[in-house]
C-alpha cells in the first residue's frame, strides 16, 4: 500500500530523523495541552464567586439589643449567623470541661471576643443544616446549644460538635467591635 | 445495499444519497433477537421513551420557567395556575421523572438477575451505569428548579458533600455555589446543566445502542443464539410486544398524573425555599433513598460519602467480581436465592433511608448497608467458585420446543 497519509515510515537508516520528528510531534501535542488549557480555564473559573458576590461579603450588627439568655439571626453571605448574649450559667458550663477530650479540641475563650457574646455561623458543619436552638422552646440538644434536625448533631453552649456525625466546631466568622454596641462580620 | 428494496420513488432517491432508510430497515428486519425474551426486556425502550417524555415535557416547561431565586418558585407556581395546561406538563414532568427511574431499576436488576453484565456485554452494562449516575445528576439539578424547601436544602445538603474532600473540599463547594451558599448563581448554573444533560444522556443512549447491537440481547436463558432458528426479527414481533408495554407504562403514568400527581414528592416542596430556616426532617426524592441510608449509616462525615459513591462504584466492576459462566439465574440455585435477599435489602435501605436517622433505624440500616456490600464483595465471588449450576440447555430453541410440546 501506497503511504500517503500515514505517518512517514521510521526509516531504520536514519535514527536521529525518528527521534526529531519525535519530538516535533511530542511538542505540538504539549502546545495544544497548553492551549486546551488556557482556554478552558475562563470556562470553569466562571463558575467561582463572581465580583459583586464577593463585595457582599461583609453585615453590620448593633449588638447591644440582645437581652442576656437572647439570640438572634442575621444573615452573612447568604447564611445565618447566630449571635447569642450567654447567661453566666452557659459560659460556666462552656468553660466547666476538659476540652481536650473534644472532637475538635478547643477552648471557649478561643472562640469569643467577649466572653458574653457568641457570634457563630448557623451552618451545620456536617451537611450544611441550620441546627436548631436559637428562638426560645426550639430543641437546644443535649449539650444546650443547638441541634442538628438532619442527621443529629448536637451542638454545647459554646458551638462545639459533641454527639452526632458532625466532624467540626460551628465555625466562628471574622468579626470586629466598631464600637461597644455594634459588630462588623466579614 | 440496494435503494430497489423500498417503492416509494422519493425515498428511493433519498436512501440512494443519505441512507438512513437502509440503516432503519437493518435494525428493524435484520437484526436477530432471541425468539425467548420476556417483558422484562421492554424496559430498555420504555426508558428510551421517558427520556424522550422529559425532554419534549421540560423544553416547553422551560419556556414558561424563570431562573431566579426571586422568581422561580412563583414562576412554577404560575406555570401550575396561569399556563395553557401547565399543571399537566409540570405533572408530566414531575412524574415521568419517577417512572423513568422506576423502569431504569426495573431495567438494571433485570440486568442482574440474568446476568446481563457479563462477557461479551461488560461495556454494555457500564455505559448503563453511566446513564444511571447522569440521570442521578438532572434529577437532582431538576428538583432543585422550583425552588422550595426541599428544593433549596436538598442542594445544601448535597453539593456539602463534597466538602467531605480533605483539603480541597470547601473550595469545591464554594466553586460549585458560585457564592458562600446555594444561592441565585447556584440556581443559574443547574438550570443550565440540567437543560443540558438530557442530551448527554441521548449522546450515551446511543453508544449503548451500538454496544447492544454489537452481540444482540441477552435472553432468559442466557445463552448465546446458535442460528436462526434461535431468533426472530424485531419488527414485527418485538415492536409489538413492546407496544404492550409501551400502553401499560403510559397508562400507569396517566393514572398518576391525573389522579395522585404529588404521591411520589414531598409537601415542603411546595413552601418557598428559605436560606435560614432547615425544615424538621429533609429527605431526598424516592429514588435517592437507599443511597442516602448509605451515607447516614456511616458516623464519620467522609467515610459516609466514600461508601455512597462506592455503592455505584461497584457496579462498574459487577463483571469481574462475578465470574461464573452462567449468566441466567435461573441455572444458578444459590445466586437466585442472594438476588433475592439482594432485592430485600436494596427495598429495605429505600425505606430506611425515608426514616429520622435515629435509634433502630440506624442500627438497621448499617445491617443493610454491611449486606448490600457483602453480597457484591465477598459473595458474588465466592459463588463464581463453589456453586453448582444446574445444566444449561443446548440451544434457546429446545427448551421452548419442549414447553410447546408439554402445553400441547
Ligand atoms: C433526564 C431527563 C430529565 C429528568 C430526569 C428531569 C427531572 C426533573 C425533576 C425531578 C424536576 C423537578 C420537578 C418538580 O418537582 O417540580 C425537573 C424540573 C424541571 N425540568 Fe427537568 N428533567 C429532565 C429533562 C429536562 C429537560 C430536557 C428540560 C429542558 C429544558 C427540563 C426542564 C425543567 C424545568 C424548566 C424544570 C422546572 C419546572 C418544574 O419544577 O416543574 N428537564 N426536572
Ligand atoms: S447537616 Fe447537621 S447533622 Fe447533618
Amino acid at each position: 500500500m501506497a503511504n500517503t497519509n500515514s505517518k512517514p515510515a521510521k526509516s531504520a537508516t536514519d535514527p536521529r530523523e525518528v527521534g526529531r520528528r519525535d519530538f516535533i510531534v511530542v511538542a505540538t501535542y504539549a502546545m495544544g495541552a497548553v492551549g486546551a488549557a488556557a482556554v478552558a480555564w475562563p470556562l470553569i473559573n466562571q463558575m467561582n464567586p463572581a465580583a459583586d458576590t464577593l463585595a457582599l461579603a461583609s453585615t453590620e450588627v448593633d449588638v447591644s439589643k440582645i437581652a442576656e439568655g437572647q439570640a438572634i439571626t442575621v444573615t452573612w453571605r447568604g447564611k445565618p449567623v447566630f449571635i447569642r448574649h450567654r447567661t453566666a450559667d452557659e459560659i460556666a458550663r462552656a468553660n466547666a470541661i476538659d476540652s481536650a477530650e473534644l472532637r475538635d479540641p478547643q477552648e471557649d475563650e478561643a472562640r469569643v471576643q467577649k466572653p458574653e457574646l457568641l457570634v457563630l455561623v448557623g451552618v451545620c458543619t456536617h451537611l450544611g443544616c441550620v441546627p436548631l436552638g436559637q428562638k426560645t422552646g426550639e430543641v437546644k440538644g443535649e449539650y444546650d446549644g443547638w441541634f442538628c434536625p438532619c442527621h443529629g448533631s448536637h451542638y454545647d453552649t459554646s458551638g462545639r460538635i459533641r454527639k452526632g456525625p458532625a466532624p467540626t466546631n460551628l465555625e466562628v466568622p471574622p468579626y470586629t467591635f466598631l464600637s461597644d454596641a455594634v459588630i462588623r462580620i466579614g | 445495499m440496494s435503494a430497489e428494496k423500498f417503492s416509494n420513488p422519493v425515498v428511493r432517491w433519498i436512501d440512494h444519497r443519505l441512507p438512513v432508510f437502509s440503516m432503519l430497515d437493518h435494525e428493524k428486519y435484520d437484526y436477530p433477537v432471541p425468539k425467548n425474551l420476556n417483558y422484562f426486556w421492554n424496559f430498555g425502550v420504555l426508558a428510551g421513551l421517558a427520556l424522550v417524555i422529559m425532554i419534549v415535557t421540560g423544553i416547553v416547561l422551560a419556556m414558561n420557567y424563570t431562573a431566579h431565586v426571586d422568581h422561580a418558585f412563583s414562576s412554577v407556581e404560575r406555570i401550575m395556575r396561569d399556563v395553557n395546561h401547565g399543571w399537566l406538563i409540570r405533572y408530566i414532568h414531575m412524574n415521568a421523572a419517577s417512572f423513568f427511574f422506576i423502569v431504569v431499576y426495573i431495567h438494571i436488576f433485570r440486568g442482574l438477575y440474568y446476568g446481563s453484565y457479563k462477557a461479551p456485554r461488560e461495556l454494555l452494562w457500564m455505559l448503563g451505569v453511566v446513564i444511571f449516575l447522569l440521570m442521578m445528576a438532572t434529577a437532582f439539578m431538576g428538583y432543585v428548579l422550583p425552588w422550595g424547601q426541599m428544593s433549596f436544602w436538598g442542594a445544601t445538603v448535597i453539593t456539602n458533600l463534597f466538602s467531605a474532600i480533605p483539603i480541597v473540599g470547601e473550595s469545591i463547594v464554594t466553586f460549585l455555589w458560585g457564592g458562600f451558599s446555594v444561592d441565585n448563581p447556584t440556581l443559574n448554573r443547574f438550570f443550565s446543566l440540567h437543560y443540558l444533560m438530557p442530551f448527554v444522556i441521548a449522546g450515551v443512549v446511543v453508544l449503548h445502542i451500538v454496544a447492544l447491537h454489537r452481540f444482540g440481547s441477552n435472553n432468559p436463558i442466557g445463552i448465546d443464539a446458535k442460528g436462526p432458528q434461535d431468533t426472530i426479527s424485531f419488527h414485527p414481533y418485538y415492536t409489538i410486544k413492546d407496544m404492550v408495554g409501551i400502553a401499560m407504562f403510559l397508562l400507569l403514568l396517566a393514572v398518576a398524573v391525573f389522579f395522585f400527581p404529588n404521591a411520589m414528592g414531598h409537601p415542603d416542596n411546595y413552601i418557598p425555599a428559605n436560606p435560614m430556616q432547615t425544615p424538621a426532617h429533609i429527605v431526598p426524592e424516592w429514588y435517592f433513598l437507599p443511597f442516602y441510608a448509605i451515607l447516614r449509616a456511616v458516623p464519620d462525615k467522609l467515610g459516609g460519602v466514600l461508601l455512597m459513591f462506592a455503592a455505584i462504584f461497584v457496579l462498574f466492576i459487577l463483571p469481574w467480581l462475578d465470574r461464573s459462566p452462567v449468566r441466567s439465574a435461573r441455572f444458578r440455585p444459590v445466586f437466585r436465592i442472594f438476588f433475592w435477599l439482594l432485592f430485600i435489602d436494596c427495598i429495605a435501605l429505600g425505606y430506611l433511608g425515608g426514616k429520622p436517622a435515629e435509634g433502630v433505624y440506624v442500627v438497621l440500616s448499617r445491617i443493610a448497608t454491611v449486606w448490600y456490600f457483602l453480597h457484591f464483595l465477598v459473595i458474588l465471588p465466592m459463588l463464581s467458585v463453589f456453586e453448582t449450576t444446574k445444566p444449561l440447555p443446548k440451544s434457546i430453541s429446545e427448551p421452548v420446543l419442549a414447553t410447546a410440546k408439554g402445553a400441547a
